[in-house]
């Protein structure tokens, strides 16, 4: 997050202070709430387990316990086997989002390596690996994820992880590449490229670092994403049911009918959860591309970095230079995808 | 050649990936599939037990290559197999039965999402800064909720607190399927809260997309001139500005398409919805790997056809797209 700041603005227009609160401050508001709601989860997250007041699955076999409404030695009720559902909130935060950022660590490598490589090595490479990102964007995953796990005999998180992985770097690939094409050419990659530079320290040391922002912006994306398809996931059943997720909890809840028994301190709480660390989540992604697009800030919001009114600027055309010589094979597998409409066209205005 | 024809290909070649993949999942992945499955159903004729090994390739009757081209055929024969948990009826059968309620369900609500978040992210673009953009945390929001959760919700306030709606399913009790007003009204009444919490989650992202799209539209510099002509600014925003923002958002649609039809297979879950999420959950539940293997085709089919279909309208709504074959 902190890498993506310097963007926000040209630091001689800003007031220079002490780096931290300058830098805080700079933050457009969205970004700001955003940062604050999920660092209350990620403490949650953090702390949530050795907090919680029972063990999530203790069942007390007392009748009177079974789906208590909240009261003070249960803050959140009590399921029907009466488990508490505070203590299985506080530990299901953890796998879910521990499952979700590992995800998005993976997920978002693999689009860096995909995305770059097939930008930079360019012709037939390119072509296919566009093609496979291509693919894959259109196929639903979800369909696809469920068929995966319903065949995995041993559920575990890391195999969750790895399927999820596997299934959601397309978006970002698709991304990374756009914007290595569009960097590829300028004069510090040429320069280098003459200075005799090998590949992978031009990749490493002059693309990957210029697209910080971008990749920070997909990696919070992926982990919306893996928040969303793990809880889905455990909510019909496909990932382990022994452990406790906020997916797992819902599960459970939705299994042993809580909504016609009129439990709702046993679903609401979970799913609340969910949709505030999505919220932040999206919140904190507005507030990126902001930073990279001034134009997309409203009025109220624009006005309130660092204390005075940036003008929406005009933003760096990005993807102006994308069009490239193409081979035979490379020429006819691209003009399969969509954006090889946007681009030949744009080609054919250049010339 | 002509835009919508590469699109076609493209299409071909993700179907046929998608049905590699459907048919390399069950030889790659570790333990035996058919042994749970004769464990799970011991009714199974003997008969089931060898279409099963077929269809998994467990026994490896023939080489893979010769068990791929059987494999390619029985599909193209839409030919799923016999389904093990409600044996003896066909999986195709099963998908016959399901799929049209999922179709006319999430196709309508996804449509009119998409048209209410577009208007609204038009409206959104060109008051920047106004009233639209500052209900735009709450929809960030709204956005941000798991389809099934947003049921869940609907549910509890409408059907059990307030019984406006019934609590699930996609008739009453009663009536037989057919089209008699009966049932008609009542599939209809039926259908409308799990309508909403498609319309309501998913309008939020047409809007931002398609607001964000328009910002950037309107400050190019033809939108300018037709200001500065003074044309009135209804005709700038529609014919000027926001026709050309569409073209992105098209695009878009095609691609959400497959996280709408996702969601709405888990929110169907929760309303007992007779469509094809439930008949994945059965197949989930029961471990039933004919089936399960035979909705993600058919869903991933379902999806590629609607995004065939935005290519055409794309190609009505760009002249760019009708042009092609000369550029290239």
């Amino acid at each position: 997050m902190t890498a993506v700041l310097p963007i926000s603005a040209e630091p001689a227009a800003l007031p220079q202070e002490d780096a931290r609160p300058g830098r805080w401050r700079r933050m457009p508001a969205k970004a700001k709430a955003g940062a604050i709601l999920l660092g209350v989860f990620v403490l949650a997250a953090i702390i949530g387990p050795f907090v919680a007041p029972y063990d999530p699955s203790f069942q007390n076999s007392s009748p009177a316990l079974s789906l208590h409404a909240p009261y003070s030695a249960h803050l959140l009720g009590t399921t029907q086997s009466g488990q508490d559902v505070l203590s299985q909130l506080l530990v299901g935060i953890r796998l879910t989002l521990e499952l979700a950022f590992f995800v998005g660590l993976v997920a978002t490598a693999l689009s860096v390596i995909v995305g770059v490589t097939a930008a930079f090595l360019g012709g037939v490479w390119d072509e296919v690996l566009s093609l496979l990102t291509n693919v894959f964007l259109v196929i639903p995953a979800l369909p696809l994820l469920i068929v995966l796990l319903g065949y995995l005999q041993t559920k575990g998180q890391s195999a969750t992880i790895l399927v999820l992985s596997l299934l959601s770097w397309p978006w970002g690939a698709r991304v990374v590449r756009a914007q290595t094409l569009a960097i590829r050419n300028r004069d510090f990659i040429s320069a280098a490229k003459e200075t005799g530079e090998k590949t992978w320290r031009i990749i490493g040391y002059e693309i990957v670092p210029n697209e910080v922002s971008l990749i920070a912006a997909s990696f919070v994306n992926t982990v919306l994403y893996a928040i969303g398809a793990s809880v889905a996931l455990a909510f019909i059943g496909v990932t382990n049911l022994n452990s406790w997720s906020l997916g797992t909890i819902l599960y459970w809840a939705q299994s042993q009918q809580a909504l016609q028994l009129g439990a709702w301190w046993w679903f609401v709480p979970p799913g609340l959860a969910v949709a505030l660390i999505g919220t932040g989540l999206v919140l904190l992604n507005t507030g990126i591309d902001e930073l990279g697009n001034p134009r997309l800030r409203d009025a109220a919001s624009a006005s309130r970095i660092a204390g005075r009114w940036l003008r929406p600027a005009d933003p760096t055309p990005v993807l102006s230079d994308i069009s490239q010589r193409r081979g035979r094979v490379a020429g006819f597998l691209h003009s399969f995808s969509r954006s090889s409409l946007i681009d030949e066209t744009k080609a054919g205005d250049a010339r | 050649m002509p835009f919508i024809v590469r699109r076609l290909v493209f299409y071909l070649v993700a179907a046929w990936v998608a049905l590699t993949i459907n048919f390399l999942i069950p030889r790659a992945m570790p333990g035996n599939a058919v042994q749970s499955v004769m464990a799970k159903f011991p009714n199974l004729q003997p008969s089931a037990y060898k279409a099963l090994e077929a269809l998994l390739g467990v026994g490896h009757p023939g080489s893979l290559w010769s068990q791929y081209v059987s494999y390619l055929d029985e599909i193209v024969h839409f030919n799923f197999g016999t389904d093990v948990s409600q044996y003896p009826a066909s999986v195709s059968s099963l998908l016959v039965q399901t799929l049209p309620w999922t179709i006319i369900l999430v196709g309508t609500a996804t449509v009119i999402a998409f048209l209410i978040g577009t208007v609204l992210g038009i409206v959104a673009g060109w008051r920047h800064g106004g009233t639209l953009d500052r209900v735009l945390p709450g929809l960030m929001f709204l956005q941000a909720i798991p389809y099934f959760f947003f049921a869940l919700i609907l549910l509890e306030l409408f059907a059990i607190r307030f019984h406006v709606f019934p609590t699930g399913q996609g008739y009453d009790n009663g009536l037989i399927p057919g089209w008699h007003w009966d049932f008609i009204s009542s599939a209809f009444y039926h259908s409308l809260l799990p309508a909403l919490t498609i319309v309501l989650t998913s309008i939020a992202g047409w809007m931002l997309t398609m607001r964000n799209v328009m910002i950037t539209t309107i400050g190019e510099d033809y939108v300018i001139a037709a200001q500065a002509k003074g044309l009135p600014s209804r005709r700038v925003i529609y014919t000027y500005a926001a026709r050309n923002a569409l073209l992105p958002q098209l695009q878009g649609f095609g691609l959400a398409v497959g996280f709408v039809v996702s969601g709405a297979l888990v929110m169907e879950i929760v309303f007992g919805y007779p469509g094809i999420g439930l008949l994945l959950l059965n197949a989930v539940t029961s471990n039933d790997y004919p089936l399960m293997q035979a909705i993600f085709l058919v869903i991933t089919f379902t999806v590629l056809l609607a995004n065939l279909v935005v290519d055409m309208i794309i190609v009505v709504a760009d002249p760019r797209a009708r042009t092609m074959e000369a550029a290239s």
